[in-house]
């Protein structure tokens, strides 16, 4: 199973094994993540599952869609790795990412 | 001394953050949550969605998966329900006769489909869509080029009328009243649903009375009160959930149209507190009681409850938003839109699919209908959240971002 990294905006670092095809934000809340909150359960509706996705994994993500896009533009802080982790799917070419949390999702 | 126990009744999405939050929140004990169905706590939204329609199955649907529960050392017995509590006792008792003690209780029993007695409900065929379960027994009704019929066109049923033309069927929503999703929007976006259902091949009839079902073993029509037969090889009822109270009625707690608890979840027992469905509350923002059937009222109350199991309690003050897809339009509502005096459409609600409805009270939005602008809807909290005045023009101009007006007070 892929290994992905979430550092928490504290500092806090957690590395978890997510199953191929689920998401970074189920793997985050499977695992009492703090920083993720992810109301809508995946439906790209809520902008609660917000991470900044490390500059070297960006290029291996599939880009955001336009439903994605929009919902980017009005989450706290954007950065330029800015994606709801709902709609980052895990794949063996994923093993090793890195995620940051922000601060808050409201 | 024995290790204490949280024993969390009902397994839903309100159940599956309790049990989360208290490990956040440090309860060391045990925690136990009892479940009427056999499966985990799954999401239920995509049931008249992605789920109905087979392109997700249980295990993508679920909150949590089995490792996680495991990882958090929260239990499960499911497959059995609670036949009743027994305060004096602390104990509850389930429909075995299995009596479990607790030192925490926490209800999260939810809702379950409003039913209707009515001539041939009993038929095959006749359907009603809250859980797992439900929409399997529809599944066996679903052929492209058959007939379905929907009663009711509140959001289920909406919903569901949208899935099932996507799935082939022909379908014709009946409703009661003079207009679809009455009792939550604004009647411009009750007109705006009816022209995509009808744009889409939905056939929506307004204005009408269900009386009875027609046919032998399986259902075969649907009968009107003004005389109208509308063929039916599938029928589902979308006509409003109930709260499930019974248990905290017969145990003594205070019930009004829901387990009234207080801004931390506590019911009129301090033993036991309640979240989701299930319950209502006073909300502050809107000074009003609540009973709110949303995923997000489940998952923030249940957070609230947890904390208040642990003694470090958080007042409830969270904004209700929910969640609606039919077909390629993706609407998210914030706030309580009753009592509004003024509504502002921003964007094409004539012709377009993507536009947003604001209502608002004395100058000030109170809730947002957002159709596939998400833009809108999350500056659309804000404005409600921060309780800023807005000029109607402005809010009503496309060409103005909302940010604008967001920052033209903060900034």
């Amino acid at each position: 199973m892929p290994l992905v990294t979430y550092i928490s905006h504290d500092g806090a670092i957690n590395e978890i094994e997510v199953s191929n095809g689920s998401s970074v934000m189920q793997g985050a809340v499977d695992n009492m993540i703090d920083g993720i909150v992810a109301e809508c359960g995946g439906a790209c509706s809520c902008a609660t599952c917000h991470c900044y996705v490390d500059e070297a994994w960006l290029d291996r993500i599939p880009p955001a869609d336009a439903m994605e896009k929009d919902m980017l533009e009005c989450v706290l802080e954007p950065q330029p790795g800015s994606r709801l982790s709902c709609q980052i799917k895990l794949t063996p070419a994923l093993d090793g990412l890195v995620v940051r949390l922000p601060e808050s999702q409201f | 001394m024995p290790e204490r126990r949280c024993i969390i009744v009902g397994a839903g999405h309100a159940a599956s953050q309790l049990a989360t939050s208290l490990r956040q929140e440090g309860w060391t004990g045990q925690i136990l949550l009892i479940g009427e169905e056999a499966c985990l706590p799954y999401n239920r939204p995509p049931l008249s969605k992605t789920f109905l329609s087979g392109e997700k199955s249980l295990d993508d649907i679920l909150i949590r998966h089995a490792a996680a529960y495991e990882k958090m050392a929260v239990e499960f017995m499911l497959g059995v329900g609670v036949a009743r509590i027994d305060r004096n006792a602390k104990k509850v008792i389930l429909t075995d006769d299995t009596e479990l003690e607790y030192d925490k209780l926490a209800l999260t029993t939810g809702s379950r489909a409003r039913r209707v007695e009515l001539p041939g409900s009993e038929l095959a065929g006749v359907c009603y869509l809250r859980n797992i379960a439900d929409v399997a027994m529809i599944q066996n009704f679903v052929a492209a080029g058959r007939q379905a019929v929907i009663v009711g066109g509140g959001y289920i049923g909406l919903e569901t009328a949208a899935m099932l033309k996507q799935c082939g069927m022909g379908v014709t929503v009946l409703e009661l009243a003079s207009r679809v999703m009455n009792r939550v929007t604004a009647p411009e976006v009750s007109a705006f649903y009816t022209r995509v259902h009808r744009e889409e091949g939905v056939t929506i009839v307004t204005d009408v009375a269900v009386s009875g079902f027609e046919g032998t073993t399986a259902v075969q029509a649907v009968n009107c009160a003004d005389g109208r037969t509308f063929t039916a090889d599938l029928v589902v009822m979308g006509i409003g959930v109930v709260p499930n109270v019974e248990l905290a009625q017969a145990a003594g707690l205070q019930v009004d149209n829901g387990i009234l608890v207080d801004g931390h979840g506590r019911s009129s027992d301090p033993d036991i507190v309640a979240a989701g469905d299930c319950t209502r509350h006073y909300n502050p923002g809107y000074q009003a009681m609540l009973r709110l059937e949303s995923v997000q009222n489940a998952v923030d109350q249940a957070k609230v409850a947890a904390a208040t199991l642990c003694e470090n309690p958080k007042e409830y003050n969270a904004l209700p938003w929910f969640w609606s897809d039919q077909f390629d339009v993706k609407l998210q509502i914030a706030g309580i839109s009753s009592g509004y005096d003024a509504l502002v459409i921003r964007g094409d609600i004539e012709q377009g699919r993507k536009f947003a409805a604001f209502y608002l009270n004395a100058g000030h939005v109170i809730a947002v209908d957002a159709v596939n602008s998400p833009l809108d809807f999350l500056q659309g909290k804000r404005l409600i959240i921060d309780k800023i005045p807005v000029n109607l023009d402005d809010l009503a101009n496309a060409q103005i971002p909302v940010k604008a007006l967001l920052d033209a007070v903060s900034g």
